[in-house]
């Protein structure tokens, strides 16, 4: 009888203890918030910020109406970047693609060495962004279309490694296993077991990293790596809102087509 | 009762395009378009030979990080970035539950619907960097601007992700709640709010990793954090410091990663 009575005669979701923790943890939480938040604004200057609402409807003001005779002049840097978003795209498959058989765990030659560099080339290439990439690209190989291309090309293989490691990781073994019953080698297990798999996977990683590309070749101009962004960086400098605003509308429209593009393309494929 | 023939030669899987001569006519495009899309490279061989030197003396910069004469910069931008990572997400998050409650089609009525889903939709369709370039001309220059550019992404992300997971929430509790007489509010907090907490934690965890990565990045246009930083490094030819801030950032990123997959395994 006495084991019953700790029992509370209201339900509650949590112990106790967890309750505490829970509140403890939040407690935590908003401490550390007010932590950052302090030594984020330390410098900040408030009257900047005070006044911003001012300085938005100025170059608001500013950037209407856009100057719509400026078009024909992004033309050029438009197709630059097109050029730099497939080109980097294809770069980067090439490389990706080695990486990612090296990556899975049922084709990489040596799970020991080999998976753990592979590994490591993905996640360093993803962890560095396309504008950090170009900006040490334009560093080494100067100015241009190619470090731009270079630069997306470095991004990409982060990304279709991962994507195309996994989906090699989640082919069907029964099938592998049957072409090896048949004796073929290490080469035609490959390109009759486990290519034909995951070969929508594939182009479908590999639109949707195009798309992605477009997105980031426009602003790559930025630090001096081509396309569209370089028009964008001019205008910046000049502070002639009137053109940004015709670019900006030029970057939303070329980013939207990409996307319906892609997502046309994927529907078709998978 | 014969037995089911198969197949005993291998055929072709389907084609996309059907017609033989589309085939061939998109294959051409698209060799076309390789050529005059590599015509318009211009590669200045002599610039990239010089390049070549300094390439060297960026992977020995890598191989050989300086973490020690510039460690006062890279602390400090690796400061600002942190805390402007965390602040920004915590602020792009809690005003993102409201929008993405807004944004959901079975909770909402339909004129906050498509105001939320507009948000969503702006926050989404500009880049980062482009808001940051903004931000900056407004706020000046500082992290001050890069916390309210990450800000603003949140919001795009979570609340987005959220209303999409709000309207494929299991009705059946709903209407139970619904069936006691609960208002609106207790609706959303005993029937919604249970169902779409931890995936919230997730997404949240998620893009914490993504703000400091982006945080590394605003930093080039001027608005704060490590990226201001590596950015000083390279104008100054001092890859063995550019190096060591590479190395930080992808440290970081894995440490985040990988705690987050974990933690995310923990309170699912």
């Amino acid at each position: 009888m006495t084991e019953i009575s700790h029992y509370s005669q209201v339900w509650s979701y949590r112990s106790p203890r967890g309750r505490l923790l829970l509140w403890g943890g939040w407690l935590a939480l908003v401490a550390l918030f007010v932590f950052c938040w302090q030594i984020m604004t330390r410098d900040t200057i408030w009257y900047f910020v005070q006044d911003a609402p001012r300085q938005a409807a100025d170059i608001g003001g500013r950037m209407l109406p856009p100057r719509w005779f400026y078009l024909p002049e992004l033309m050029q840097p438009l197709w630059d970047t097109l050029n730099i978003a497939t080109l980097g795209t294809i770069g980067g498959v090439i490389m990706a693609v080695p990486v990612a058989f090296l990556a899975a765990r049922n084709t990489t030659p040596s799970a020991a060495f080999l998976r753990p560099v592979a590994l490591f080339i993905i996640v360093a290439s993803r962890s560095i962004n396309s504008l950090i990439w170009a900006l040490l690209l334009v560093a080494i190989i100067g100015p241009g279309l190619l470090a731009g291309i270079v630069a997306i090309a470095l991004r990409s293989i982060g990304f279709i490694g991962k994507l195309l490691y996994e989906a090699i990781e989640e082919t069907d073994a029964t099938q592998i296993e049957a072409i090896e019953a048949t004796g073929a080698s290490g080469a035609q297990v490959l390109s009759y077991g486990i290519v034909p798999q995951i070969m929508p996977t594939f182009w479908g990683i590999t639109v949707f990293r195009w798309d992605i590309n477009i997105r980031e070749s426009t602003i790559l101009g930025l630090v001096g790596a081509g396309g569209i962004g370089l028009k964008l960086q001019a205008s910046l400098n000049t502070l002639a809102w009137s053109q940004i605003s015709v670019i900006l509308l030029l970057i939303l429209a070329t980013v939207v087509l990409s996307e319906w593009i892609s997502a046309r393309v994927r529907h078709a494929i998978i | 009762m014969t037995a089911p023939s198969y197949p005993t030669t291998w055929c072709r899987p389907p084609q996309i395009l059907k017609d033989r001569r589309w085939r061939l006519a998109v294959q051409i495009a698209i060799v076309v378009y390789l050529m005059l899309a590599v015509g318009t490279v211009e590669v200045n061989w002599t610039r990239v030979y010089d390049g070549l030197e300094r390439g060297q003396r960026f992977v020995m910069g890598f191989l050989q990080p300086d973490f020690t004469s510039r460690w006062y910069d890279i602390s400090q931008g690796l400061v600002e970035s942190l805390t402007m990572t965390l602040t920004s997400t915590v602020v792009g998050i809690v005003i993102s539950i409201p929008i993405g409650i807004g944004a959901a089609r079975n909770l909402a009525p339909r004129w906050i619907y498509y105001i939320c889903r507009s948000i969503v939709a702006v926050s989404r369709a500009l880049q980062e960097v482009i808001i940051a370039i903004f931000f900056v001309a407004m706020f000046g220059f500082g992290p001050f601007a890069g916390f309210l550019t990450l800000s603003f992404a949140t919001i795009g992300f979570i609340a987005k992700l959220l209303a999409d997971n709000i309207e494929e929430i299991d009705e059946a509790q709903a209407d139970a709640v619904r069936a006691t007489g609960a208002s609106w509010a207790q609706l959303v907090n005993y029937a919604v709010q249970p169902q779409v907490m931890p995936r919230l934690i997730g997404l949240s965890l998620y893009r914490l990793d993504i703000n400091f990565r982006e945080s590394a990045v605003i930093g080039i246009v001027g608005a704060g954090g490590i990226g201001a930083t590596l950015n000083t490094a390279i104008d100054r030819y001092e890859y063995d410091s550019a190096g060591a801030i590479l190395l930080i950032i992808i440290a970081i990123v894995m440490v985040a990663e990988y705690s987050s997959s974990y933690l995310r395994k923990f309170l699912q």
